[in-house]
């Protein structure tokens, strides 16, 4: 089939790693070996999987046939993959959040907001006041997948709360002008 | 009852309306008159003295009239002494029209209960959005037709919002200079911290039920303006948008607290204006903008429900 939408896609995939040093790159190498170039690697170096196994999410940008491929090397090498597809983002959420946003570690709270929710952080601006007591701010885009929206907001909240932080959300049924 | 903004407003603009004020009551007096009571005289001395009468505001109570207007200030939780007013009356099976939130707020199924079993019918379009015709537009659509209404309902929390956003100033200077102006009263916490709004919304929730289930305060998530800084206004100003105090009745629950909206959309309204966006089965969203408090604005919406039961 002369299928000539061959263009690069954003893929994500979940991979089971043994816990042994080198395994990591193990696991890389039939990426870049395969043509797929790494945007992010997020190794849950403390969560273990009931077999015992480490959790790592990889983000990569390939071509459909190359994905392909890479998926093959990784379970030649004998690693366990998990899941593998493109996410298919299909609504975008922007939320302000409000409170102590750095000492309450904003990329942990972006990073557990993303693997909560599978959503993808597409944006993210801030505003840090001069004074030290002073609240900052920061707004986020996020794509969601399709009909998500919803529970990512609940996910927000939750984080979010655990953080003394607030969270302003979109009103979204009101936004026809 | 009840001689502050509202009540006097009321009694002021009663004649116009072709109506005659029997009696005039704050908390300590009362003027009572069967064939009227003088209007001015009595806004006067409320002004000057601090009473409207020599009366006793019960004598207003026992006194001859068709339609109670309850405009004194909005309690919780019992609501009285509102709500033991309202009482008197449709036990008398005189009419009742309600400015003040708390019984309807609170005691809505008391309220409808005592309606039930008195002549007389209660009318309380003054207690959402002020001279807005929200309720009745509620009752001509038919509650069954509304699907969710949603809206700023709050004049003081917009203005320091809008103020906020236009001006790039801090809440704390807004509000003091809001309190200046006499848009913000001295301990603004029922209109900052959502509770004012929120009370709306439980009403009109409670009106969109028609009975099927009872909403007061407490069942409502309220969230208020009074923590946000600057900086959320700005980085939403960036983006196309703004954060507005939305108060929202939707799928069975009541909800306040700020939201972002696009920063040209309807819901968007400037300085003290309020807006109810109502979204309907078969018509689409119905906007209702317009002055959601004030003494004379909120008197238009009590002489109409005056006029209503005249019926």
């Amino acid at each position: 089939m002369s299928d000539v939408t061959e263009e690069v896609r954003a893929y994500t995939v979940r991979l089971e790693l043994v816990d042994r040093p080198g395994e990591l790159l193990r696991a890389l190498e039939p990426i870049a070996d395969n043509g797929g170039n790494l945007l992010s690697i997020f190794h849950e170096r403390g969560n273990v999987t009931p077999r015992g196994h480490i959790p790592v999410e990889v983000d990569l940008e390939a071509t459909p046939g190359r994905f392909d491929d890479i998926v093959d090397a990784l379970r030649d090498e004998g690693i366990n993959v998990i899941q593998a597809g493109a996410e298919h983002y299909g609504e975008e959420l922007t939320v302000v959040l409000i409170g102590h946003l750095v000492d309450t570690n904003l990329s942990d709270t972006l990073t557990r907001v993303e693997r909560s929710s599978g959503a993808s952080i597409r944006d993210l601006s801030m505003s840090v006041p001069q004074g030290k007591d002073d609240k900052s701010s920061a707004r986020v885009r996020l794509a969601t997948q399709r009909g998500e929206t919803d529970s990512a907001i609940e996910i927000i909240h939750e984080i979010a709360e655990e953080k003394n932080l607030r969270v302003v959300e979109p009103l979204t049924a009101g936004d026809a002008p | 009852m009840g001689a502050g903004a509202v009540g006097t407003s009321v009694v002021d603009l009663a004649a116009e309306y072709g109506h005659t004020v029997t009696a005039f009551a704050d908390s300590r007096s009362a003027a009572v008159a069967a064939d009227g009571i003088d209007a001015a005289a009595a806004t006067d001395r409320k002004e000057q003295d601090g009473v409207v009468g020599d009366a006793d505001p019960d004598d207003a109570l026992a006194g001859d009239y068709d339609v109670l207007v309850e405009a004194t200030p909005t309690t919780l939780g019992d609501a009285q002494p509102g709500f033991g007013h309202v009482e008197r009356a449709l036990e008398r099976d005189r009419h009742v029209v309600l400015a003040n939130k708390g019984p309807v707020a609170e005691r809505y199924g008391d309220v409808r209960a005592l309606e039930q079993a008195s002549a007389g019918d209660v009318r309380f379009e003054a207690t959402v959005g002020g001279a807005m015709p929200v309720l009745s537009t509620i009752e001509d659509f038919g509650p069954d037709k509304i699907t969710a209404v949603r809206g700023v309902l709050n004049g003081t929390a917009n203005f320091i919002l809008s103020r906020m956003a236009a001006e790039g100033l801090g809440y704390e200077h807004v509000l003091a200079e809001a309190q200046d102006l006499g848009v913000a009263e001295a301990d603004p916490t029922f209109d900052v911290e959502g509770t004012d709004a929120a009370l709306k919304c439980v009403i009109v929730a409670n009106v969109l039920s028609g009975g099927d289930e009872e909403y007061a305060l407490d069942d409502a998530t309220v969230d208020g303006i009074s923590d946000l800084p600057g900086s959320a206004l700005d980085l939403a100003n960036e983006d196309g948008r703004t954060i507005r105090l939305i108060g929202e009745v939707a799928d069975g629950a009541v909800r306040v607290g700020p939201r972002l909206v696009p920063k040209h959309g309807a819901l968007a309204v400037s300085g003290t204006r309020n807006i109810v966006q109502l979204e309907t089965s078969h018509a689409g969203q119905l906007n209702v903008s317009g002055r959601g408090a004030g003494g004379p604005e909120t008197a238009t919406a009590v002489l109409a429900d005056v006029d209503r039961l005249a019926d």
